[in-house]
């Protein structure tokens, strides 16, 4: 087919496609941005100030991380509550194994290493013990922030690193490093999701695990896999928490849980799984740390921000209802 | 068991089911099932809601194991314990909710678990734009229009969806097709281009396994009929040498194979 065709029906099907609810519905998440940024900015001209900008991708970091993992999981009809406590409990093991002068990278590999461990039993339990997603994350979202308590004795761990520090404060001009491998992350997850087998596997298990396996996809074998990234990527997710927080602490982190599901969800991804992207819910996690970024700096109350992220992610789930 | 449809002779079997049993806790769902089909037929299973035919067809396409009895095909002793065996062995099944998934795109579904990959260095990425382009001449060859390729099944209508579910089947170089009442959800119009479907899969070699309620359309279609009663197959008859009638009796009881 000549090239010339094809950009016209292209063009044809985008004027096509702006009439079409379901198209806003897929693209909630980066309409929703440029407004929230037009209007911050607007009300505050510090908003678009590379030193704003700069902090509101760091402070993005964490959850686009997070986000990935429970798009992965969603997108097989799951949902893994326990995201953020695991993430809590790497941050604990990591500050445990620190403290005892174990070095950065064997804490690390340890904090990623617990977080995959965690994720292993979620699959597990979910796809051999049969026992609904919703289920199984809620009773280990108990036990990794138990553990985590238990294991550091409520006490949280400083920890002095200048690597660390380098990490959350250094970069390429707005560009901190911690966004940066965020957005690695986002690629290889992206290359992963649509180029890859495993990836339209992940698709097809959420979108009709009859259909995977009557073709001969393991869905069991699939789901194991999107709880175990779900769980490496916190405990990745764990190492920058504690190099932007200085610490290790056996804080619940509940507001994560929360916004990686709610990313997810402004991202257009369907919580009946089959349907994902990884753009979305990138974009997803960037409105949310923009919202509460520019109500503070608006100089409105800490209070408004949870209702306001509520609000925004039920508005966005209603949108969803548009798409097919 | 001894049928006369077998005194025909045994060549060109394709399919031999012999004496094959399955139970679900105590509910007996095959009891030493019999029946054969042969290369370059329709071959038609008929019988009441539970009579045990969607059993038999997950039996012999990897779904499920028999307790007892024998499979072969092609001559070879069928040992599965995954629809992925069947698929190799050649035995593709076109199943009733047609096995499709509605999220993905035709090409997708045509490729899935058999997608086409490019290595680059140790990782395998999909070959998006050979499997569209291979999806687009499998999809031609359709006697039903299908929309393009890149259009998720969720919009096709169900005689579109039959068609690539059976382009899924007849692909990949399948000797055996089974079709599970391929056209029970489709309207008339719909029905008549997915017999004719069949009827050109017939026509291009590959051996049918037809499940139908419909007797016209078993008559219309096949060349042999087995017969399946209260989990027995009960009787089979070349489609030319027996009546719709006889097949109905067959199929209540009302006379005895």
């Amino acid at each position: 087919m000549p090239s010339t065709t094809v950009a016209a029906s292209q063009s044809e099907t985008w004027s096509l496609r702006l009439k079409d609810a379901g198209f806003w519905a897929d693209w909630a998440a980066l309409v929703g941005l440029i407004v929230l940024v037009i209007v911050f900015e607007v009300a505050n001209p510090t908003f678009l100030s590379a030193g704003n900008i700069q902090s509101i991708l760091l402070g993005a970091a964490i959850l686009i991380i997070l986000s990935i993992g429970q798009t992965f999981v969603i997108a097989t009809a799951g949902i893994d509550l326990s995201i953020a406590s695991v993430m809590t409990l790497g941050a604990v093991v990591f500050g445990q194994a620190y403290s005892r002068g174990w070095g950065l990278v064997p804490s690390s590999i340890l904090a990623v290493g617990t977080g995959g461990v965690v994720g292993v039993i979620n699959g597990l339990l979910v796809a051999k013990g049969k026992i609904t997603d919703f289920i199984v994350t809620l009773g280990t979202l108990s036990a990794a922030s138990g553990a985590a308590l238990i294991l550091a004795d409520g006490k949280p761990v400083t920890i002095i690193n200048t690597s660390l520090l380098q990490l959350s404060t250094g970069g390429l001009g707005v560009l901190g490093w911690t966004f940066i491998i965020a957005a690695i992350f986002a690629v290889v997850a992206h290359v992963t999701l649509f180029h890859t087998r495993f990836g339209t596997h992940v698709l097809a298990t959420g979108g009709s695990p009859e259909a995977a396996n009557a073709t001969g996809i393991s869905t069991e074998r699939i789901k194991i896999a999107v709880y175990t990234i779900s769980g490496l990527l916190a405990g990745f997710g764990a190492i920058l928490l504690i190099a932007r927080i200085g610490a290790a602490e056996p804080a619940a982190n509940t507001s994560f849980l929360l916004n990686s599901v709610a990313a997810v969800v402004l991202g257009g991804v369907s919580l009946f799984g089959g349907r994902a992207t990884i753009v979305g819910p990138v974009l997803g996690a960037l409105l949310l740390t923009v919202l509460v970024n520019g109500l503070t700096l608006l100089g409105v109350s800490q209070f408004y921000q949870p209702l306001s992220v509520g609000i925004v992610v039920v508005l966005a789930a209603l949108l969803t209802r548009y798409q097919r | 068991m001894t049928n006369p449809a077998l005194a025909a002779g045994s060549e060109g079997i394709l399919l031999d089911v012999d004496n094959v049993s399955l139970a679900f806790g105590s509910v007996q769902a095959l009891r030493d099932v019999s029946l054969t089909a042969r290369a370059g037929e329709i071959t038609a299973l008929v019988g009441d809601n539970g009579a045990g035919k969607s059993t038999l067809v997950r039996c012999i396409c990897g779904i499920h194991r028999p307790d007892a009895g024998f499979m072969t095909f092609n001559g070879t002793k069928l040992d599965l314990s995954s629809p992925e065996d069947a698929r190799e062995a050649g035995i593709e099944t076109v199943h009733q909710n047609l096995a499709l998934v509605e999220d993905l795109t035709v090409w997708q579904n045509l490729f899935l678990n058999r997608e086409l990959v490019r290595r680059i260095g140790p990782i395998a990425f999909l070959d998006r734009r050979a499997m569209q382009r291979r999806a687009q001449e499998m999809v031609s060859t359709l006697a039903v229009n299908v929309p393009p390729v890149q259009s998720r099944v969720r919009r096709l209508s169900g005689g579109q969806r039959q068609a690539v579910a059976i382009c899924r089947a007849q692909g990949f170089s399948s000797k055996f097709v089974i079709m599970d009442e391929p056209t029970a959800a489709l309207g008339v119009q719909e029905s008549a281009k997915v017999e004719e479907l069949i009827l050109k899969l017939r026509d291009d070699g590959h051996a049918v396994l037809l499940i139908s309620h419909n007797f016209d359309q078993v008559m219309r279609l096949s060349d042999q009929v087995w017969v399946m009663r209260a989990s027995r197959c009960v009787g089979g008859r070349r489609t030319d040498k027996t009546t719709g009638q006889e097949i109905v009796a067959l199929v209540t009881g009302a006379l005895a194979a």
